[in-house]
């Protein structure tokens, strides 16, 4: 199986000459269907930078990012847009729901952006609740969701129109543990069962601690790595 | 092990005699692991059975001086640059490879930390899986699998605690020879 992710000696320098700061040096990491792999790093370790790069919201000075086969540098502007809506999701620390839009809007947002009918994108808004275990809240706004709710809803958004990619920037960072854990469970079983792969940028041990994979940056170097996992799935990628 | 390691760790960087050893270890623990001198030589007689450590002559005060062997300082580098295993260890000892790491001219404390913290989190991976795998109406297991989680992440957050602290460490010292600034020099 090919990677969902790839990203070959990829760097990213900021500014040149002597004010040059390398945020990332020469990363590779390959993320296969499946796989949840976590990064983690002190602050400025270059983590978000990394998720930067491989959602295409940012391009590599040196190095190559593919997604599901398709090198992003070959793309145009227009078509690394439509890619980076159609096949990478995103879910952050702070959910960035849309306050006056219902749940099921919410996640139907990005399909109806991308032109699906609005019948069809409700549909499948529907499905993506259902997945993350939530249908009976379709009909809520956000300020009624608790935080854990709400973050299942954004990675519904995350999911929908059935994207491969998911990058998690702090998914669990406003969250206690008991709906941490569950925020966790669920991106596990999206893995385990629907071949989804899962970057997770998290500070936090314990939830870092379902990764498949762990791999630590610090100074935008990978400087370690937990290994591949006993679990057969993660395994037969690389 | 952590004591044999730890008086080997000590006489890596010159031969001394029983009291100094005592003393010293005390000194670079912070006094959290108080010895009695019958320790330290019970301890330096085994490690001079191993070949790890053997006599070398006696001071102008008639003290016995011990000297670190080619052997036991190959097993003072293997100690800092293995990571401490889960299963029985006594809890302090990680504490005192930190400590001794710190302290001991050339060892690479960031590469110490970050061999630990790998193996932390391979840990959590494993405890994480075990939750996985249990029966989700079995709370007693899950709440014993959960206490082990907790203690494994504070052990990870102690390990960030310890790499934030010798970089601002490193940061502040601008060193003459043979002082811990040295060691933390080396670092950067």
């Amino acid at each position: 199986m090919n990677p969902v992710l790839s990203m070959r000696g990829v760097s990213r320098v900021h500014g040149s000459g002597t004010v040059a700061v390398r945020a990332l040096d020469d990363v590779s990491l390959d993320v296969g269907p499946g796989e949840l792999v976590a990064v983690m790093g002190p602050s400025g370790s270059g983590k978000s930078t990394l998720l930067g790069l491989a959602g295409g919201l940012d391009a590599p000075t040196t190095g190559a990012v593919s997604v599901e086969g398709t090198d992003l540098a070959s793309l145009s502007p227009a078509a690394l847009a439509a890619l980076r809506r159609r096949s990478v999701g995103y879910v952050f620390q702070d959910f960035n729901l849309v306050p006056a839009l219902t749940a099921a809007e919410n996640v139907s947002l990005p399909l109806e952006l991308d032109g699906v009918k609005p019948r069809a994108a409700r549909t499948a808004a529907a499905a993506a609740l259902e997945l993350v275990g939530v249908p009976e809240l379709a009909d809520r706004f956000p300020d009624d969701l608790s935080g854990g709710q709400q973050q299942r809803v954004a990675i519904a958004r995350g999911l929908v129109g059935e994207r491969r990619l998911l990058l998690a920037d702090e998914p669990t960072g406003a969250l206690d543990t008991v709906s941490g854990e569950a925020v966790l469970r669920l991106l596990r079983r999206r893995c385990d069962d629907d071949g989804v792969a899962v970057v997770l940028v998290t500070h936090e041990p314990r939830y870092a601690g379902y990764a498949d994979r762990v791999v630590f940056l610090r100074d935008g170097r990978v400087v370690d790595s937990t290994g591949a996992s006993p679990a057969p799935l993660a395994d037969v990628t690389r | 092990m952590s004591i044999p390691h730890g008086l080997l760790a000590l006489l890596d960087e010159g031969p001394r005699y029983g009291y100094q050893l005592r003393s010293d270890f005390e000194l670079r623990t912070g006094g959290t692991w108080p010895l009695n001198v019958g320790q330290v030589y019970t301890t330096l007689g085994r490690l001079e059975r191993d070949g790890l450590v053997e006599a070398a002559g006696e001071d102008d005060e008639g003290r016995a001086v011990y000297r670190i062997t080619a052997a036991g300082s190959r097993q003072v580098r293997d100690w800092f640059t293995s990571p401490v295993s889960p299963d029985g260890r006594p809890r302090d000892e990680l504490a005192i490879k930190l400590a001794m790491a710190v302290t001991v001219p050339g060892v690479d404390v960031a590469t110490v930390v970050q061999a630990q913290r790998t193996a932390t989190l391979r840990q959590l991976q494993e405890l994480q899986r075990s939750k996985a795998r249990s029966d989700p109406d079995d709370l007693a297991r899950l709440l014993v699998l959960e206490s082990q989680v907790f203690k494994t992440e504070a052990e990870a957050r102690w390990l960030d605690h310890c790499e934030h602290a010798l970089s601002t460490a490193r940061t502040r010292s601008r060193p003459s020879a043979g002082t811990v600034g040295t060691v933390l020099e080396e670092k950067a």
